[in-house]
């Protein structure tokens, strides 16, 4: 049992099933992607409790009783109009990892998460191209729309930090 | 002015309009070929089962053990093909082997009712193999003259007179790595037999018709008997031109013996293994120069690693001997060209197609040779330009080669290069253990296919009653925003607004033998043939309209979704009304279009013509900054100023730029291919198999600052709307970075030193080239050549190897088709296919 863009799911797996083959193979929600399936390309990244987390790597059963969103279920959101409007994407199959993952970014950063291009961890840095750059690194583009994506990022921060959900500590 | 040039005041071509797919990519809707799956009932899943050998006969072959797995349904071999065993369109690529060509080559595939059946039922299956020698580097293929298909020649003037008159001669070689396309949607498939018994392919392919031919062939049909659709691609880069054919017809196959449909769907690991990569390639060459520095004579010879098959290493091969001269006048020049055969992928087309690499080796020559002609790398560069008058070897005339001059002098402006050479100078004297680099590179790239025959293609448009437009082209989206270009193109002709049309997938049953979407080509040809269809259509309706206003229907003028005489928008007719009075009048409303390029000739054999229909320019400049204890290094700005023509869709264009120029840098500086050389148990494995391994260009290697210009007042007579490609050359605009790369270390030693860069510069590759930089700063010579450099003074240091007795030149069968030739196979001269004949693909070259 788990939430899934908001409807309480019910899923009867086996046991080593990852939450993107739930996703894309029972829930038939294939919006997220799979680029390599061991975790080196973001693409199948979705949120649950609202922190980003790669769903290849995440086996469905650690998600039982959380809320999972995936692409299907984060709009209307101004981050993905930003997407269209500043060009942040051509060949679209990281769009929906690339978006659930700077909402995410942008929730970690509202709560004072540091990133390695921060000079001063105590306090939290302004969220800069660079910062940007470092923290959505993650998430390959093989088409490199990283300006783009970039620019839809800066043009949505403020918009989604004030969107951004409470986060829980990371469960042990 | 042409009127396919021409664009109208107002036209919708030209607005920086989204990605036709835009809304559905960031709602998660687009749906990609593995999407499908979850819409198709009762599928099968198909898992392959691969050698563990770089070269081995396959002396058994036992799948009964699969079947005890449960789910497992079938097991495909050679012995289910009821065509031909055969993947490829050079005969050369049993979709079965008996023979396993490379590590990880896939010797049968199961069906099953999951994934996980599948494969486990692919562990199942016993194989037995004999192994035998493998060449697993192009440096042991050519020890053993293991080559494969032709051996092109490119020659003008007398090279040996213009070294001899040379102040300065110099040879060398190089030997620089291919690329992965790791587009993020790997190979996948889905067949089905539908309900008129037509064999449906969705496939992701970039050449959906040869797809078509493949699966006919392999399943002993005719074409007509198999569609192929493709939706989109999530990236192609050239990595699905050629490849997809043989996982279709896999699926194809299995879904005619079960009458199930089936998926195929590589994951990363297979796709990195089984598919081919750019080539890399060997190179040796002879240089000489005057004076002051202008190139005279260029001996080489390129030896592309072709892997297993020759797949379309030959026309790579071509492209790049049609590249080595990049944007330089060399008035003599020599390149032999030949393919190695190698226990690994079949190396394919890649975004550049050879181009790359044609002219990475020139690139490279000037990079090297700059320092010991005491020249700046820059003005080196700068004084070898082709000037008006000038013809490239192969006889082709440079047209608008101010293009290149103009966008070359807007950079130095906007980059402020003069300004920003003194300050790096500065840096690095202040600097000891971090040194600054500043480089400019020019590219010059011929657009069209080098095989003429392959410069045409098809439309089909249809205007409903109502007016709205749906159109249908040969050409396949892989996120370069084709798609949305064509739309434009037919809003522009149909002088409707842009929501008014709306695009259909390509499909081999709407529009029939397709080239490739490749060779950077598929907006010029498509738009050609949208643009054709929809001026067919247009051309009806103005007698309607002019009939209706009462004028000539020349002065009729179609614009927004209004129709009305010239001069006199007042009494205007909507379109949708015209349409429908067009109806009634019985009046088709739907055209098929064609486009070829016209003013192209091409003999292969010869490597001499007009092959292209224009050159596409850009220039870029870049600075780097290069640790000296490690290596690292990080991008500091990057100006571009690229030529598109007038530009159809801006957003897209400066979106392919960005895309391609860090795709190159990937290439160049990135991107490091290993395959396992050693004599253990998996010689010949692909080493860095995932992205875990395989350092893609992410977030944190763009440059700081990146600034894109489109090159302006650049019409281009005779191509769709005055516009130009933009899919490939942008990609070169790396070899900046490269170069920028190369001073930087070079900075680490004295003034003058010649630094030996490996390919791609990876931080542990720039730490070497700036670790023999420090060294020759212990020698006493003025000028410094790296200890163990691949350089030397004199042309008799390192000799390109000449072709021996029994190269043969390319001529492909689809030269002799258009001659009329092929119907008498073999008696054209060329060996490379002679076994073939009437029936054979003409896709074998480009």
């Amino acid at each position: 049992m788990l939430v899934v863009n908001d409807a309480p799911t019910t899923l009867d797996l086996e046991p080593r099933v990852s939450l993107l083959d739930a996703l894309r193979e029972h829930l038939h929600l294939t919006g997220t992607k799979k680029g390599c399936n061991q975790g080196a390309c973001g693409a199948c990244t979705v949120l649950v409790d609202g922190r980003r987390v790669l769903a290849c790597l995440t086996l469905a059963m650690q998600v039982e009783g959380r809320e999972v969103t995936t692409i299907e279920g984060v709009g209307p959101h101004p981050l993905q109009a930003a997407f269209v409007r500043r060009d942040g994407l051509q060949c679209g199959y990281c769009t929906p990892g690339q978006i659930c993952s700077a909402i995410g970014m942008v929730a970690e950063h509202r709560h004072g998460a540091a990133s390695v291009v921060t000079d001063d961890v105590t306090t939290t840095p302004d969220l800069t191209p660079e910062e940007i750059r470092e923290r959505m690194s993650g998430n390959l583009c093989r088409c490199g729309a990283y300006n783009g994506i970039v620019e839809a990022i800066v043009d949505t921060a403020p918009a989604m930090a004030e969107m951004a959900p409470a986060l829980t500590p990371v469960p042990a | 002015m042409s009127t396919l040039s021409d664009r109208p005041r107002n036209s919708v071509v030209g607005e920086a309009v989204p990605h036709e797919s835009a809304a559905l990519h960031v709602t998660g809707r687009a749906l990609y070929t593995d999407d499908l799956v979850s819409r198709t009932r009762d599928v099968l899943h198909a898992f392959p089962v691969q050698a563990p050998h770089a070269h081995a006969l396959v002396t058994r072959l036992d799948v009964t053990p699969a079947h005890a797995v449960p789910g497992v349904v079938r097991v495909l071999t050679a012995d289910d093909v009821p065509g031909v065993n055969d993947a490829g369109v050079k005969h050369d690529e049993p979709l079965f082997p008996s023979e396993v060509m490379f590590y990880g080559h896939a010797v049968c595939w199961v069906l099953a009712e999951s994934l996980e059946a599948a494969r486990l039922g692919a562990s199942a299956v016993v194989v037995d193999y004999e192994p035998l020698p493998s060449l697993v580097t192009v440096t042991d293929a050519i020890a053993v003259a293991s080559f494969q298909g032709a051996q092109p020649h490119l020659e003008r003037g007398d090279v040996e007179a213009g070294l001899d008159r040379s102040t300065h001669v110099f040879s060398g070689d190089f030997e620089f790595a291919g690329q992965e396309h790791f587009y993020l949607e790997t190979h996948a498939a889905l067949a089905l037999v539908d309900e008129n018994e037509q064999i449906f392919v969705q496939s992701r392919t970039q050449h959906p018709s040869e797809t078509q031919e493949i699966v006919a062939h392999v399943l002993g049909l005719a074409s007509h008997e198999v569609t192929v659709q493709c939706l989109r691609m999530g990236g192609g880069f050239g990595g699905k031109e050629m490849q997809p054919h043989g996982f279709a017809a896999i699926a194809a196959l299995g879904a005619t013996l079960t009458g199930r449909p089936v998926r195929l769907r590589l994951t990363r690991n297979h796709d990195m293994t089984m598919t081919g990569k750019r080539h890399g390639f060997h190179a040796t060459w002879r240089v000489g120069f005057d004076g002051d520095g202008r190139l005279q004579a260029l001996d080489a010879t390129l030896t592309a690693d072709g892997g297993w098959s020759l797949d379309l290493s030959e026309p790579v091969l071509a492209r790049a001997l049609c590249h080595i001269d990049n944007a330089y006048w060399i008035p003599d020049v020599r390149v032999n060209g030949r393919i190695a055969r190698t226990h690994k992928t079949s190396q394919t087309a890649f975004r550049g197609f050879g181009g790359p690499q044609g002219m990475l080796v020139i690139e490279d020559v000037l990079g090297r040779c700059a320092p010991l002609l005491g020249i700046a790398a820059a003005d080196l560069r700068r004084r070898n330009f082709y000037s008006a008058g000038q013809a490239t070897p192969y006889g082709q005339p440079v047209r608008h080669p101010e293009r290149v001059v103009t966008a070359w002098d807007q950079v130095l402006t906007t980059s402020d290069f003069a300004a920003r050479t003194a300050e790096v100078t500065a840096f690095n004297l202040a600097h000891e253990d971090s040194k600054r680099g500043l480089a400019i590179t020019p590219v010059k790239f011929g657009i069209s296919f080098n095989l003429t025959a392959f410069n045409q293609a098809g439309a089909l448009v249809h205007v409903y009653k109502d007016g709205s437009v749906l159109i249908n082209h040969g050409g396949t989206e892989m996120g370069q925003g084709l798609h949305t270009k064509m739309l434009q193109v037919a809003a522009t002709t149909l002088g409707v607004p842009l929501p008014t049309v709306r695009l259909a997938p390509t499909r081999t049953d709407k529009v029939p033998n397709t080239s490739a979407t490749a060779a950077s080509s598929g907006a010029d040809l498509n738009g050609g043939a949208v643009k054709n269809a929809c001026d067919q259509i247009i051309e009806r309706l103005r007698t309607v309209a002019g009939g209706r206003l009462g004028i000539n229907p020349a002065d009729v003028r179609f614009e927004g979704g209004q129709v009305h005489g010239v001069g006199d928008p007042s009494a205007c007719i909507p379109w949708a009304e015209l349409v429908r009075q067009a109806y009634f009048q019985r009046v088709q409303l739907w055209a098929a279009g064609y486009y070829r390029t016209e003013g192209l000739h091409w003999d292969s054999s010869l490597m001499q013509g007009e092959p292209f229909k224009y050159f596409s320019y850009g220039v870029a400049a870049t600075e780097v900054e290069v640790d000296g204890f490690t290596g690292a290094y990080r991008t500091r700005r990057v100006d571009i100023v690229h030529d598109v023509g007038e530009s159809l869709s801006p957003l897209v264009d400066i979106g392919q730029i960005e895309g391609g120029f860090v795709q190159g840098a990937g290439w160049l500086t990135l991107e490091d291919l290993r395959w396992d050389t050693g004599d253990g148990p998996t010689r010949g494995r692909l080493a860095t198999q995932a992205a875990s391994t395989y350092k893609l260009p992410s977030f944190s290697e763009m440059p700081e600052v990146f600034h894109v210009s489109l090159l302006q007042d650049a019409h281009e007579d005779g191509v769709v709307y005055g516009s130009k490609a933009v899919g490939e050359p942008p990609l070169m605009l790396a070899f900046s970075v490269r170069e920028a790369l190369r001073q930087a270390a070079a900075a680490f030693g004295p003034p003058g030193t010649s630094v030996d860069l490996a390919s791609p510069a990876t931080p542990e590759a720039v730490y070497w080239a700036l670790e023999g930089a420090r060294a020759a700063g212990t020698k006493a010579e003025h000028r410094h050549l790296v200890e163990g450099s691949h350089l030397v003074e004199g042309g008799h240091g390192i000799v390109p190897a000449q072709p021996g007795p029994d190269a043969h030149a390319l001529h492909p069968i689809s030269e002799r088709w258009a001659n009329g030739e092929a119907a008498d196979a073999g008696a054209a001269g060329a060996v490379d296919d002679e076994s073939t004949g009437p029936g054979e693909h003409v896709g074998a070259h480009r």
